[in-house]
């Protein structure tokens, strides 16, 4: 981790962001819209928390900055150039810029722990393979698991196989690490270390973080900038976490204090209870 | 990255698999003979050559001495003309006769060669003249009846 | 009747759109198909991956491949035995048992066997694999899994299912010959020289090594579209087995017919 970052690394002051989504829309098919018109901007060398419930597109998102969708409307950026799955070169060369964390790690069967953090290097390096060795060595340390570099998949804990998913998304030291719900299923501990795991890397690489998650004192422990998505597909507020839990809008007060009930109700829409139950008023 | 066990196994299924298909090759079909021998060509006409195919054996006492290459119709005198390679050991007199003959009671059609007294031997390329016809059962069936028929006729006759 | 005429309008539209579901899911695994083509020669080229398939799908359907080979060849020989027997054509039993091997049971029984075993565990990988993200977290990281992953499953089996195919002739005329010498008594000498007389090593074992080639091709494609097509749920894995197996047996049986009127209509 110790390593030198590449000379094509801007320097943090650089106000131009990483990644910049401009009025995107989008829907899997024509009847759902799971985002709708949504501007966000991810500085470089920050940690930028996408926070919001279940099913309102923060996951989409990050497969659309990975290019796996093509958006129905408006357009995302990666440092400057556009994703576009219409060009499949330069949308290579814009993914061994990145790494990203699955929530359940998505690591291959089929390969031992040791194979699945050394996959990136030997697919996209000449290197040999006393170096590779080292390498991988070297990330599961980084993430605290260098002693089940032999085991296989199989026999690797959910927690475990997060962490390893984190070394292989780190092996290529890429510039965007994507971090999709990383906090849940975990117990205290694990979220500490995995929370703990995020700034750190963050900040001794230099890379820019994108994490998407609905733990939100996690996040607000260790993120510089979030954005909050409501239901519908849209942005509701951005800031600092300061400036997000000093809000007055109902709906950031209702997610960020955990209320049961506000602008998201409570009650799945339904004819009164009396109604139902055949009382008369 | 591949396990040595892994590449050695490979390698003995592919093996198992040549092993199979030699076995196949020589010990179920007929490869043994003559795909390395070299061979001469001769030629025989007949006027019916039945049920001959071609790869079918050409025999002489018996013992398989070459195969039928090739099946045509002479368009000029309009008998089928029979190609052969013989195996280059055997060289048969000039006046050889070639029979068209059925290996037991309903089996597939061989050429047999009979060799004749000629001291000079057939040169490659030679074509045999005198030769013997497939029998057709319809004509032998055909010629039963026509004997039958004669017979009680000069019986008929006689009365 | 109106909701007569309203039943039938609703029958022909639904027949309409399924035929064209039908017909886009064709066209939909052709494509699937030419990439698999394409992405071949690439795989070729990192043999490891192959010769890890290879392995997998050829040396582990060894077992069922001889077994069956065996058996079958055990009881072809029994019932042949007991038809010749009527035209006291008995030393023709190696001959007989040999051709129905050769040019149809080891290729198609064999492509069978291998649609069973060896087709529903690609597809269950592979719609495992899809189910888990893993194809995606790989085009994530700029490889294509149509490379890394379907291709060197496609070569292994193009090249595992000829090789098991001849195992199964070999062993299954070996069986035959353990049932019709040693049992029946059939001399062991007419037995191999009627054989070697009359089975042609082109128009018969040529023929069926091309057939069990074209079978590889069929079951590994149609395993491996289905797995890569299938729902990422469990469920969804599941019925993409099954479908995998028959749609893959009914293949063989179907081209083996195309294939035999082809290669055996002339005698």
């Amino acid at each position: 981790m110790g390593q030198s970052r590449a000379p094509s690394f801007r320097p943090m002051s650089d106000p131009q962001p990483l990644i910049e989504i401009d009025r995107v829309s989008f829907g899997y098919d024509a009847s759902r819209t799971i985002l709708d018109d949504v501007s966000l901007r991810f500085a470089r060398g920050k940690v930028t928390a996408i926070l919001g419930g279940s099913g309102c597109g923060k996951t989409t998102l990050l497969r659309l900055i990975a290019g796996v969708h093509p958006v129905s409307q408006g357009r995302v950026r990666f440092d400057g150039e556009p994703v576009d799955a219409a060009n499949r070169e330069r949308l290579y060369r814009q993914r061994r810029r990145l790494g990203m964390l699955f929530q359940f790690g998505a690591l291959f069967t089929d390969l031992s722990v040791f194979d699945n953090v050394a996959f990136p290097l030997r697919e996209h390096t000449r290197l040999p393979e006393s170096m590779i060795r080292d390498i991988v060595l070297m990330k599961l340390d980084a993430v605290g698991l260098r002693g089940a570099a032999a085991l296989r998949i199989a026999q690797v804990s959910g927690g475990m196989a997060r962490r390893i998913a984190l070394a292989r998304a780190i092996a290529l030291d890429p510039e965007l690490i994507m971090y999709d719900e990383p906090f849940t299923g975990l117990d205290p501990i694990a979220t500490g270390v995995t929370a703990n795991l995020i700034r750190r890397l963050n900040d001794a690489t230099g890379a820019t973080s994108l994490v998407v998650s609905h733990d939100v004192p996690e996040c607000f422990a260790i993120c510089d900038r979030a954005y909050l998505l409501s239901g519908g597909g849209r942005v509701v507020a951005h800031g600092t976490p300061e400036e997000l839990r000093a809000s007055t809008d109902p709906e950031v007060r209702q997610f960020i204090g955990g209320e049961p009930d506000g602008p998201v109700r409570f009650h799945y829409p339904a004819p009164p209870l009396a109604q139902q139950l055949g009382l008369r008023a | 990255m591949i396990k040595r066990s892994t590449e050695t196994l490979v390698g003995l299924f592919v093996l198992l698999g040549l092993a199979a298909l030699l076995f196949l090759a020589l010990k179920a079909a007929n490869l043994t003979g003559f795909s390395t021998e070299s061979t001469y060509a001769l030629s025989a006409r007949f006027d019916n050559i039945g049920g001959l195919k071609v790869r079918a054996p050409v025999r002489s006492a018996g013992v398989t001495v070459g195969r039928v290459t090739a099946i045509t119709l002479d368009p000029k005198t309009f008998q089928g003309v029979v190609g052969m390679d013989i195996r280059q050991g055997f060289r048969f007199p000039k006046d050889s006769s070639a029979k068209i003959l059925t290996s037991g009671l309903l089996g597939d059609q061989y050429v047999g060669l009979e060799p004749g007294g000629d001291e000079a031997d057939l040169v490659p390329g030679a074509t045999i003249t005198q030769t013997q016809s497939a029998l057709v059962l319809e004509n032998l069936i055909g010629q039963l009846i026509f004997n039958k028929a004669a017979e009680s006729g000069d019986a008929g006759a006689r009365k | 009747m109106p909701c007569h005429g309203v039943g039938m309008t609703q029958a022909l539209a639904w027949l309409g759109r399924a035929t064209l579901d039908r017909l886009r899911a064709l066209g939909h695994s052709a494509f699937f198909f030419v990439d698999l083509l394409r992405f071949s020669p690439a795989a070729l080229r990192r043999w490891p991956l192959v010769l890890t398939q290879i392995h997998l799908i050829g040396n582990h359907s060894l077992l069922i491949i001889a077994a069956s080979g065996l058996a079958v060849g055990f009881v072809l020989a029994l019932q042949m035995y007991y038809a010749l027997v009527t035209y006291g054509a008995t030393e023709s039993l190696g001959l007989v048992v040999n051709l129905a091997l050769l040019r149809e049971l080891g290729p198609v029984v064999t492509a069978l066997l291998f649609a069973g075993r060896a087709g529903t565990s690609l597809t269950a990988e592979i719609g495992l694999m899809k189910a888990g993200e893993q194809l995606v977290a790989m085009e994530l990281m700029a490889v294509d899994p149509r490379a890394r992953v379907l291709a060197p499953r496609f070569l292994g089996g193009i090249v595992s299912m000829p090789v098991l195919a001849l195992i199964f002739s070999s062993v299954g005329i070996l069986g035959a010959y353990v049932v019709a010498v040693l049992l029946i008594g059939v001399d062991a000498g007419n037995f191999w020289s009627i054989m070697q007389d009359r089975v042609d090593v082109w128009r018969d074992l040529g023929n069926g090594i091309v057939k069990s080639m074209v079978f590889g091709v069929i079951c590994t494609f149609v395993a491996l579209y289905q797995g890569y097509e299938s729902q990422p749920t469990p469920a969804g894995v599941a019925a993409a087995t099954t479908r995998s197996v028959v749609i893959a047996s009914l293949a063989v049986l179907g081209m083996d017919f195309i294939l035999t009127a082809l290669m055996f209509s002339t005698p």
